[in-house]
This record gives C-alpha cells, sequence and structure tokens, in this order.
C-alpha cells in the first residue's frame, strides 16, 4: 500500500512529487541557479500558488520543493522552534507530498526551511538552509519605487541605506534595528537577511552551508554560495553589534545562544530560554547523560 | 574647448507634436550665474532638466567640462557616469523643497546622504559636516534631528540648497528656488545664494520667472518664449534696454511698489 501522497502520485498520477509540477520546479532551479552565480541579486520568477496563504512560507516552500530529493532529511524551524503550527505543517507537508525523512535535529538535516532563525548548531557543508523572505528588497521603506529600487542595486548606489542607519543613530544614540538587519553580500549586493535577529547576522558570513532566501508574494529568489563573505552594515565610529544577555538559558543554562524572554506569571516573574528548541534540548539532553555517567562513578 | 564649463549646442526638445524648447545654444563660463527667465510654459524648466541630464533632449548636445576628465557629452554617458556626476559636481534645487529632500527623514540624514553616497562611514564626521551647513544656510543647530516636514517653506529652501551644495558641486541648477515663498523669506534665501556663489566660486544656471530674482543673482540672462531664446545678455543690460518686444513687454509688467 503506498503510504504517502508521493508513492500514490508515482503509481496513480495524482500529485506529482513534491507537490510542483516538473517545469514550475525547473523555473525554480534555474532562477536558484541564477542566485548562486550572482550572490545577494533578487532573482525574479513565477511564484505559483501554494496550499497555504502568503505570509506563511510560500518563498520557502517552493524552493523547498524544488531542491528536495528523496534522500533528504528535512528540517523545519520557525522562530527557532521545531514544534510550532507552522513548522509542523510545514514538515508534514513534505513528509507527505515528497515522502522524505524529517528530523529536529539540526545535524542530520540536509535541508534546513527556517523562519526568523539561523540554527546555533554550526551548519556544515552540503547542507542546504531555505529562508521564507516575506520582504525581499532592503530598499523598500526607503524608496517605494521598484524601477529606482532596481536603479540602486545595478548601480550600487547604496547612500541612502546608511542614510537610515545615520537616522537611527540621530534619534536612538545607536543602530537600533535588531531584525532585518541589511547586509552587504560579497561587498557587492545589500540584501535584506530575512527578519532574523542581527544575532545571526555573523553567522551568515563565510557559513559553510548554501543560503537560499525566498520571497513568494514578491516572487524573487536570492541566495548566498558558502564562504562567501556576508557583512553587515555600520559606522566606523558605530560598529555593527549583536545582542548580549545578563542571563543564561533557564533550562540548558547556555550563554551563547539567542534567547527568548518569558514572562511566566501575574507577577511579572520572567524567565529566559533558547529560542533555538533542538539546541536546547540536545544540550539539556548532553547534560542528563553526563550527570548520570558522574553518578555511575560514584557508585 | 572653449575654456566654458557648459556648453549647450542646438539643444531641442518635443513633446509630441509640441516644441518645448527649440535649438538652444550657449556657454556657461566658471564662475558665471545664467539666469533663464519667461512666463509659464515658455520651456525654462524642459531646458533646464535637459541641461541637468534628467530629459534627453530630440537633438542636440550638452558637452560638460568634468574635473577629472575634461570634457564629457552629458547624454552620452552611461547612466551610472551621468549619476555619479549629478551625485559629485552638480547640485539640483528644485521648487518644491518636497522634491529635493527626503521628507522621512532628518534634516542631518538629509545632508548627509550625498557624503554617505560616495563612501563616507564615520557617523561622528558625517555629523560634524551636517552641523557645519545647517550654520552655514542659517538653520538653527538644535533642528539637524528634526525631520522638513517640520520645517518653513524656507527653512526647507536652506536645507535643499546645504543638502546640495555638502558636496562641493561646481554647477549648481535651480528651478525657482525662490517660487512660493514670501518677500522678506526671498529676500533672505536671495542674501544667502548670493554669499554663497560668491564664496564657493559656484557656477548656476537658474531659472525663475521673477526679474527682481535674476537682476539680484545672475550676470546674463536668457529671455525664452514659446521655446526660443528671444533675447540674450548682461542682466543689467537686458533688463535696462530690452530689445525684443516680449522682453519689453515682460521688463513693464513688473508691479511697481
Amino acid at each position: 500500500m503506498p503510504d504517502t501522497i508521493a508513492d500514490q502520485g508515482r503509481d496513480e498520477g495524482a500529485y506529482n512529487y513534491a507537490y510542483l509540477d516538473e517545469q514550475t520546479k525547473r523555473m525554480i532551479r534555474r532562477a536558484i541557479l541564477k542566485a548562486v552565480a550572482v550572490p545577494g541579486y533578487q532573482v525574479p520568477f513565477g511564484g505559483r500558488e501554494m496550499p497555504l496563504p502568503y505570509g506563511w512560507g510560500t518563498g520557502g516552500i517552493q524552493i523547498t520543493a524544488s531542491i528536495i530529493g528523496r534522500d533528504d532529511t528535512l528540517k523545519v524551524i520557525d522562530q527557532g522552534a521545531d514544534d510550532t503550527t507552522n513548522a509542523v505543517s510545514i514538515r508534514r507537508f513534505f513528509a507527505k507530498v515528497a515522502g522524505v525523512a524529517t528530523t529536529t535535529r539540526t545535524e542530520e538535516a540536509t535541508v534546513i526551511q527556517t523562519r526568523h532563525r539561523v540554527p546555533e548548531t554550526p551548519l556544515r557543508e552540503g547542507q542546504i538552509l531555505v529562508f521564507q523572505v516575506p520582504i525581499p528588497e532592503p530598499l523598500r521603506m526607503l524608496e517605494p519605487r521598484e524601477t529606482e529600487t532596481r536603479t540602486l542595486h545595478a548601480l550600487s548606489e547604496y547612500g541612502v541605506m546608511q542614510v537610515s542607519l545615520y537616522e537611527s543613530i540621530a534619534r536612538h544614540g545607536r543602530i537600533s534595528k535588531a531584525y532585518n538587519y541589511p547586509v552587504l553580500v560579497n561587498g557587492r549586493y545589500i540584501m535584506s537577511p530575512s527578519p532574523i535577529p542581527k544575532f545571526d547576522n555573523p553567522k551568515l558570513d563565510r557559513n559553510p552551508a548554501l543560503q537560499l532566501y525566498g520571497a513568494g508574494r514578491e516572487k524573487r529568489i536570492y541566495a548566498v554560495p558558502p564562504h562567501t563573505p556576508v557583512k553587515s552594515l555600520d559606522f566606523d565610529d558605530h560598529p555593527f553589534e549583536i545582542e548580549r544577555w545578563t542571563q543564561c538559558c533557564d533550562l540548558c543554562g547556555s550563554t551563547e545562544s539567542f534567547l527568548d524572554e518569558m514572562i511566566v506569571d501575574d507577577e511579572g516573574t520572567r524567565r529566559f530560554i533558547c529560542s533555538d528548541t533542538d539546541y536546547c534540548q540536545e544540550r539539556q539532553e548532553a547534560q542528563r547523560l553526563e550527570a548520570q555517567s558522574q553518578k555511575g562513578e560514584r557508585q | 574647448m572653449t575654456g566654458a564649463l557648459l556648453s549647450a549646442r542646438g539643444v531641442t526638445k518635443r513633446f509630441g507634436g509640441r516644441t518645448a524648447c527649440n535649438g538652444v545654444s550657449f556657454d556657461l563660463w566658471p564662475g558665471e550665474v545664467l539666469g533663464i527667465v519667461g512666463e509659464s510654459g515658455s520651456g525654462k524648466s524642459t531646458l533646464l532638466n535637459c541641461l541637468a541630464g534628467r530629459l534627453v533632449p530630440d537633438a542636440g548636445s550638452v558637452l560638460y567640462e568634468t574635473r577629472s576628465v575634461g570634457s564629457v557629452d552629458v547624454h552620452n554617458l552611461t547612466e551610472a557616469r551621468r549619476r555619479l556626476l549629478a551625485r559629485t559636481e552638480w547640485g539640483f534645487v528644485n521648487q518644491d523643497a518636497r522634491e529635493g529632500l527626503r521628507m522621512g527623514v532628518s534634516a542631518g540624514a538629509n545632508i548627509g546622504e550625498r557624503l554617505m553616497a560616495i563612501g563616507a562611514r564615520n557617523y561622528g564626521e558625517i555629523r560634524g559636516t551636517a552641523s557645519d551647513w545647517l550654520q552655514r544656510v542659517e538653520i538653527d543647530l538644535g533642528r539637524i534631528d528634526d525631520p522638513p516636514t517640520v520645517y518653513s517653506g524656507g527653512m526647507r529652501q536652506r536645507l535643499q540648497i546645504a543638502r546640495n551644495l555638502v558636496s562641493s558641486p561646481r554647477l549648481v541648477f535651480m528651478d525657482e528656488p525662490t517660487g512660493g515663498l514670501d518677500v522678506s523669506v526671498q529676500a533672505r534665501l536671495l542674501d544667502l545664494l548670493r554669499g554663497l556663489v560668491d564664496r564657493f566660486h559656484l557656477s548656476a544656471v537658474l531659472v525663475t520667472h521673477d526679474l527682481g530674482v535674476a537682476r539680484l543673482l545672475t550676470h546674463r540672462l536668457m529671455v525664452m518664449q514659446g521655446g526660443q531664446v528671444v533675447e540674450e545678455g548682461l542682466t543689467d543690460q537686458v533688463l535696462d534696454d530690452p530689445q525684443h518686444a516680449y522682453t519689453q513687454m515682460l521688463v513693464a509688467s513688473i508691479l511697481p511698489v
């Protein structure tokens, strides 16, 4: 008995493998190739209707559907967590239509689709990180005309991006942008890293994994190939800085990861825990094993 | 080359069947302020936009003597080079300051934009230069972080001038810089402009319909009517002894106070 739609598709001609038809995948792959060849450049593509609304990751899903194969292992995270609604449904979707193995462990995954985070566990060569992007154009809020922003990219006229950082310092005394912090890719194109916290920006720089960015509503794909320099914009006298916490994670005690602040009762008690659930759980697991083995030694 | 900073040769621009400016030729010399006067619809602004590379003329050419690479044909440059030229060697002051300013960001950022566009990456220095220029155009330093939306019309216009002059251009195009301002503000702006032109040895092409402005600021005057230059000469000469019937009418129609 076929147990996935993918298998049914092969047998009965229902859904095509990985939902999209082959011509669409071919078109998206061509866009991806171009995006990889010109790091940071936004390649337009013919976005398809997906069985979920814009803003829920249609761009990321189309990229994942175009690159995924039967041997892949998929991990999907949303704000760092594997168990949120969006992550669970996208993972189930691909398990159903592509028949791939899914995992929550970063090391095991070959394709990681993500919304708003880069995993804490360092990625390695051969892995692909697929970002869901709401607004691919980093200059959009500064220059509403698409024709103009394209010209600015073409001629690398990026003074206006710097103006927004200047404005932030003038108003707040520091660069206050905390997520979707603009980066310069390979010294050429300014790119929106999607709404990841700026904490994750240094991880984009010379990352051994391939980064693909898909914007479904705006129908744009862009990419950062492995080991490509990615520089966060700043001023000489106001250098780029990432967030720091005085607390550590309440569950695993990590002082290095990105922490979510949670208010847990009516008295305003706060807890800080890792936003990356897989990283946090693996550390807890390791600590438990270590505690057990120490106990064993004592006995 | 003749040593002229900007030379127009037979510049013609048509919009459909309508000829907005027809075969205009002139030379602008370094340090000179040229006025273009005429009534509404006479093709002044079209000519200015053609000169500044914002409109492509249907015939004729505009040559500009650059600092570094000698004479270039403005309309034969690549878009990248033309925009660089416009950012570094030119300024453009619009009649409506809202078109020339970035209304959403502070005055300091407005002045600093050109510096950042040509690679300045030190916040303190950019802000320092912006403060200097605010003082030069007589805007209170306490307003440096205010957006131009809360500025008065006159202040906006002065801010626009500062934003243009910060990259020390050699040539400034001005399209009715005093239009829409009341008379006392106009007088102050004219004073300021005259001082800046003098101090920085600027050349300028100034479009205006106000002969008083032309008299105060310009050295030479071109009178346009229906897309044609009907009279040209030293400003005082043209205004004191107009030859062409249209110029005579124009001079005669100034309201006596």
